[in-house]
């Protein structure tokens, strides 16, 4: 099963992120695409950099980040894994790390499952 | 800890579950080398697992749940190194003094929970996949050692009874001991041997998963993708073998497929007439990737030679757009590296489409006196499809319908029966016709 994790901050400190914490996600990255369980997986830039396009009321509009949310969405990760435990695990490990070492630093992330060919697949 | 009070011990039981998913095989191979002996490894992981379902579900998972697995089962092995006269047996064979060897196997103890975990791993593999056990048995203890499997679902994947999985893994352990087989990375001079081994029983997983060879189910994915991950795991340990992304490129590209590879009725949809747009685009791009890496190792072994033809249909936007004259020619370098009449008849066909059917019909016709491929079902079933376009309806109708006698999917039978029914109504087409003269 593919899970897809989007890591959201809410919190952080001025200062940028400590070279410890970056180098230990890029640790934990290694681990999990060697465990077979990272496929993919990056940072995102700010939403400043980014756009959104909206559907409202019929009306189709497009419009430049930076969002005016409370939580910006940071980065993401699709793992293949056999329960959503699995996926838990590997998403809180990655938060730990922020928690451990960039003191001050909140946020949260999302585990959601991918549908697959399971989902469609016949009826037994 | 990380999980809060409120989870209930069904859901701390999974979170354990998961962690031993992910560090079972770390845990097993780090003290296989301390303890030098796989059975007695397993056994304190397992001591271990007890211990943590017991404990986190109380107290909460550990920060470190490798680390503690690993610590728990340290423990328990000087504990029976302390008393068990196995110990005593083990000193005689390295010969050495007591008290030396106890510091030593603490050390090592210590040791492994730095950084050999990559190297242990890789012994691990090595050795469960070792060519003296019997390929059910390597199978067997490959998923029940590095896929973290029970012998429960071994035995649902493999069709066959339980006590006859747990008999193929307790002979598998012994024979181990028996032949003194060392927990080791194989010397040199072995080792394209001993990687073929390892190679080989990663892709039979795969195949298992892909293709059941009898009965009704086409598709078991949880083998697919446990192979996919041991590829996965090969390849980050062994970056300088072209065969282990050659390897893992064939796994990643062909399951790109399995979404579109079976009718909503189950029934099985051949390559050609797949719609691609339901290929798994990032296994495609995962597998193109791994390709290129083996490729740029350097000469393409038989598994990176099988992705590259892989990947002249991943490449290709429709059937149409495939190169076969690239495919073709990779069957050529294919058949000079493994000889082999499979090789030879899946070149018929790229040949056939390449350069046109009769082309392809020449060398299929070749392989009619082939023992290999006698009782073969693929083999009337490509005479057929190249009979068939030559518009020699009749005897392509016969073919399929050989095919479909010989195999033993039962999915697959129906599709060679659907393709001579299909044929049939060129039955009574006047033999001076020309589409029936090809």
């Amino acid at each position: 099963m593919r899970y897809l994790v989007t890591l959201k901050v809410s919190a952080q400190p001025e200062e940028p992120p400590p070279a410890d914490l970056m180098e230990a996600i890029f640790k934990l990255g290694q681990q999990a695409t060697e465990a077979g369980a990272l496929l993919d997986n990056s940072g995102l830039a700010p939403s400043a950099e980014g756009a959104r396009v909206e559907v409202s009321g019929g009306r189709l509009t497009v419009t430049d980040g930076p969002f005016a949310e409370a939580k910006e969405l940071i980065s993401y990760a699709l793992y293949e894994v056999k329960t959503k435990e699995e996926a838990v695990e590997w998403a809180s490990r990655f938060v730990k790390l922020h928690r451990d070492l960039w003191p001050g630093w909140e946020g949260e992330a999302d585990v959601l499952r991918l549908f697959g060919p399971e989902d469609f697949a016949p009826p037994a | 800890m990380l999980y809060p009070g409120r989870m209930t011990v069904a859901d701390s039981h999974r979170a354990v579950e998961a962690v031993w998913r992910i560090e079972s095989a770390r845990v097993i191979a780090g003290l296989a080398r301390m303890v030098h002996d796989i059975g007695l490894a397993e056994e304190l992981a397992q001591d271990a697992l007890v211990a943590a379902l017991e404990e986190w579900p109380r107290k909460g998972v550990p920060n470190n749940p490798g680390a503690w697995l690993m610590l728990t089962a340290k423990h328990r092995a000087i504990d029976q190194f302390r008393r068990r006269d196995t110990y005593e047996r083990k000193l005689q064979e390295v010969g050495r003094d007591m008290e030396l060897r106890q510091e030593r196997a603490e050390a090592e103890l210590d040791d492994a929970l730095d950084d050999h975990i990559g190297d242990d791993l890789l012994r691990l593999i090595f050795t469960v996949c070792h060519p003296v056990l019997p390929t059910e048995g390597r199978l067997a203890l490959a998923l029940r050692l590095l896929g973290g499997l029970t012998t429960e679902e071994i035995a649902r994947a493999f069709l066959v009874p339980e006590p006859t999985v747990g008999q193929r893994i307790f002979r598998a352990k012994r024979t181990l001991t028996d032949k003194k087989v060392m927990i080791d990375l194989p010397p040199p001079g072995e080792l394209p041997d001993r990687l073929a081994s390892v190679l080989e029983i990663i892709y039979l997983i795969f195949n298992e998963g892909y293709a059941a060879t009898a009965g009704d189910d086409w598709i078991r994915p949880s083998l697919c993708q446990e192979a996919m991950r041991l590829g996965r795991v090969l390849a980050g340990l062994m970056p300088a073998e072209p065969e282990a992304h050659g390897l893992l490129a064939l796994m990643e590209i062909q399951a790109s497929r399995i979404p579109a590879r079976t009718a909503p009725d189950g029934a099985p949809i051949l390559l050609l007439d797949q719609d691609r747009s339901r290929w798994d685009r990032l296994l495609v791009r995962r597998g193109l990737a791994a390709l290129g890496r083996a490729e740029a190792l350097g000469t393409l072994g038989p598994y990176s030679l099988q992705a590259a033809i892989a990947a002249c249909h991943a490449r290709a936007l429709t059937p149409e757009a495939t190169d076969w004259e690239r495919m073709a020619a990779l069957y050529r370098l294919l058949a000079h590296v493994t000889p082999s009449p499979i090789v030879e008849l899946n070149r018929a066909v790229a040949v056939g489409m390449a350069h046109g059917p009769a082309r392809g019909l020449e060398i299929a016709d070749s392989l009619q006196g082939e023992r290999a491929l006698r009782g073969y079902a693929h083999l009337p079933a490509v005479r057929g499809d190249l009979l068939a376009k030559l518009g020699r309806a009749e005897e392509a109708a016969a073919e399929f319908g050989r095919a479909a006698e010989l195999t033993r999917n039962e999915r697959e039978r129906a599709l060679f029966r659907a393709r001579a029914t299909a044929l049939l109504p060129a039955h009574d087409r006047h033999p001076d016709d020309p589409a029936a003269s090809g």
